[in-house]
């Protein structure tokens, strides 16, 4: 990366991919009408929206009426657990009285679930991984009751990029729990993984267009035919009155764009992102002592190397690292921008201080080897400064 | 010179970084501010209204800034033995626990390892080097703002890394140069009270939350008779007067006494309420122990040491005698003074230069 800088935090956000920019400009621009209207330049500019959605729906394995536009990530996670709960309870016989999520989710889910547990008083159950950072499936299946109306399990963890068993999840569910709705909060998945067969196993699927080179402000929630959310934001009734606001058209345009170039160079990114990964994890490994990797790297996403250097504060390391030209995460961003314990780590069964000591290399279609080599180049001694 | 920032958001601190980086130039220097309480507090949920100040603060000057999230300590250090103690009897001064803990432990510390020479913040103290290089801790130029008793648990070791860049100035001074550099927090009022507890709550709301609080009797310190009821014995401090009402000779009446395991307050006249004497333990010196008061065993006579001591933030200092009693200290006031709360710092000035902190101790 220029400026002899290394970017190595994609999984936080990814630089848009050129195409996206492109194709967002004119939306800027001279085709600005909104999309609700009944003119020729409202015209356009729904056209523009409707290609999008259907090429989003292509992408992710779903029908067009099946595609919702939203903010981002989330919001299509808000939507997803508490729209579709507060139309479970308005329509069903038997309301639901427990929701399920696994202890690992990005806060967008976990405390969506949390905080409608406190406002309708219903029980959240909240399943661990194990220390492999993989949901542990008996403890699932031993929270899935039939009383269970919702279980929320992320496809790819955010913090240490381990790919989580949807196919198992979802079995157990139908199981278990016949009434429930699965939702899957994909945000981190786009850029590694094939969608499609996510999206065929459960009910709800979320994306956000900035973490596979789109713009922030704009992402997607699948809710499959069947399915009923009940809109959180009340309006015109846009998106067949799941979600009301004047559309996004340049985001959206955008977003459709970015994914349809990510899916067709997703193994190759895959293919050339992988060797530098392992190549960061295997030297880091091997120079600096007390050093572990969380999660088998074999149920990880290309792009994700997460490490634990005993000893050391993590938020001190991304100070330093940040001085040397690294570009990192530990844990995750604070609404205060302090670093927050990783609830991730955590759950997995790490103490407090280990939970502390982590940081998260992300890579994506932009990093280089000259991008690995700074990292390589600077840790060790930042650890080793830290240690001191 | 590499030279940390702790910049809280506030006025004071905002122009110490202003100053610092002017010194030292910009790119060598860092701000950063200490994530200290994750509940609610005035200025919203983390402080996070005062973290925005202090960023946008660093940009506009130029600097890069960081967040540290020290919640788990200052929990550990601050919040938690200010609610113990308050279950024990004791009032513990949770901003000078944060600063002997957080500030010049935690954070000297931290900034250290990345490698900064000096740790800047904008307390009201000033730092004087001496002819023959050692560190004299001296009250700010600003009377009326003085906080040199809330770092009066400073030695040597952590005056060679700390910078007070706001210490010559008077708060007027300060505001008129945030304002002459047009920085956002140039007219934000001063923060008034204890960072965690918020003013609809008060210090009572927020013990009550964490706290069993027992009610008790009221009992005249001298004869023992029960002079009424009291809601929380742990929330009564020795030296109040607010609520205890007044003795048969229709004097105001005070607090002498707290006793948790009896749930019993003890209550006297103003004569009552003064001691001639406290007793300090944690005792810190600036520059080590005073030539007066060294150990007889290594030598040296035991002998007393006259002393300036302020008892409170914003007390007046008093003469006072201090000796040694083991580990701990005794100081004879001149004239009897409102009796200490157990937990309180009492901070020792020299008696001759009475601007210059000697040293500190906590009231048993």
């Amino acid at each position: 990366m220029a400026g002899g800088r290394a970017y190595l935090d994609h999984a936080a956000t990814t630089p848009m991919r050129p195409e996206a920019v492109e194709a967002m400009l004119p939306y800027l621009a001279d085709d600005f009408a909104n999309p609700s209207g009944s003119h020729a330049e409202s015209r356009r500019a729904r056209a523009a929206v409707e290609d999008a959605r259907d090429q989003v729906a292509e992408w992710l394995g779903a029908g067009p009426g099946e595609v919702v536009f939203t903010s981002g990530g989330t919001e299509a996670d808000n939507l997803a657990v508490s729209g579709a709960w507060e139309a479970m309870v308005a329509t069903r016989s038997t309301p639901p009285t427990v929701l399920v999520c696994s202890a690992m989710e990005h806060h967008a889910v976990l405390n969506t679930c949390r905080a409608l547990a406190r406002r309708t008083g219903a029980e959240l159950r909240e399943v661990r991984p194990g220390k492999d950072g993989i949901i542990d499936l008996d403890a699932l299946a031993e929270a899935c009751t039939p009383e269970v109306g919702m279980v929320s399990v992320m496809a790819v963890n955010n913090e240490i990029g381990t790919v989580q068993p949807i196919d198992s999840v979802a079995s157990v569910v139908r199981q278990r729990s016949p009434s429930a709705l699965l939702h899957t909060d994909a945000v981190q998945a786009v850029p590694w993984l094939d969608l499609r067969g996510l999206t065929a196993r459960a009910d709800l699927v979320a994306v956000s267009a900035h973490k596979f080179g789109g713009p922030k402000g704009v992402g997607a929630l699948v809710v499959r035919n069947g399915v009923e959310v009940r809109a959180l934001i009340h309006g015109g009734g846009h998106e067949r009155e799941r979600r009301s606001g004047t559309y996004n058209v340049a985001g959206i345009v955008a977003m459709a764009t970015a994914l349809a170039v990510t899916v067709s160079e997703r193994q190759r990114t895959v293919d050339r992102v992988t060797p530098m990964r392992d190549r960061l994890g295997d030297r880091l490994l091997d120079a600096v002592a007390r050093t572990r990797e969380t999660g088998d790297r074999a149920d990880r996403t290309a792009g994700h190397l997460h490490l634990r250097f005993a000893g050391v504060e993590s938020e001190a390391l991304v100070v330093l690292l940040d001085e040397a030209g690294v570009a990192v995460s530990a844990g995750a961003a604070c609404s205060s921008g302090a670093v927050e314990a990783s609830h991730v780590l955590e759950s997995m069964g790490f103490d407090r201080e280990e939970a502390g000591s982590g940081i998260r290399f992300s890579l994506g279609t932009t990093t280089t080897e000259a991008d690995i080599d700074l990292a390589l180049a600077v840790v060790p001694g930042a650890v080793a400064q830290l240690r001191d | 010179m590499r030279v940390l920032v702790a910049m809280s958001g506030g006025v004071d601190s905002s122009v110490a970084a202003a100053l610092v980086a002017a010194d030292h130039g910009r790119d060598q220097v860092v701000g950063a501010t200490l994530k200290l309480w994750g509940g609610a507090s005035d200025s919203g949920c983390c402080s996070v209204a005062d973290v925005e100040d202090a960023r946008r603060v660093a940009d506009q000057l130029g600097m890069v800034h960081h967040v540290f999230n020290f919640a788990d300590e200052f929990e550990e250090r601050v919040v938690g033995p200010f609610v113990r103690g308050h279950a024990e009897g004791r009032t513990p001064n949770p901003c000078i626990e944060c600063n002997r803990h957080l500030k010049f432990d935690r954070l000297l510390e931290r900034a250290r390892t990345l490698g900064f020479d000096a740790v800047a913040t904008g307390h009201h103290a000033r730092r004087v080097t001496t002819a023959d290089g050692r560190f004299r801790l001296c009250r700010g130029a600003d009377p009326l703002k003085d906080q040199s008793y809330v770092v009066a648990m400073l030695g040597q070791g952590h005056l060679a890394r700390t910078i007070f860049p706001v210490g010559e100035m008077t708060k007027c001074q300060v505001r008129d140069e945030a304002l002459r550099l047009g920085l956002r927090t140039a007219t934000k009022p001063d923060s008034q009270d204890v960072c965690f507890i918020r003013s609809d709550q008060g210090r009572e709301g927020f013990l009550a939350e964490r706290l069993d609080l027992h009610p008790g009797r009221l009992v005249d310190h001298e004869t023992g008779q029960d002079l009424g009821a009291v809601g929380a014995v742990e929330l009564v401090t020795v030296g109040q007067r607010r609520g205890m009402g007044h003795g048969t000779d229709g004097r105001r009446r005070f607090v002498t006494g707290v006793d948790i395991a009896s749930r019993r307050v003890s209550l006297g006249s103003p004569e009552a309420a003064h001691a001639g004497e406290v007793r300090l333990h944690t005792v810190c010196w600036v520059d080590g122990m005073p030539a007066g008061l060294c150990d007889p065993d290594s030598g040296g006579v035991a002998t007393s040491l006259p002393v300036m001591a302020q008892c409170s933030a914003h007390g007046r200092p008093v003469a006072g005698t201090v000796t040694r009693v083991g580990e701990e200290l005794s100081i004879a006031f001149g004239v009897p003074q409102r009796r200490v709360a157990p937990g309180q710092t009492v901070a020792l000035y020299d008696f001759d230069d009475p601007d210059a902190v000697i040293g500190s101790g906590i009231a048993a």
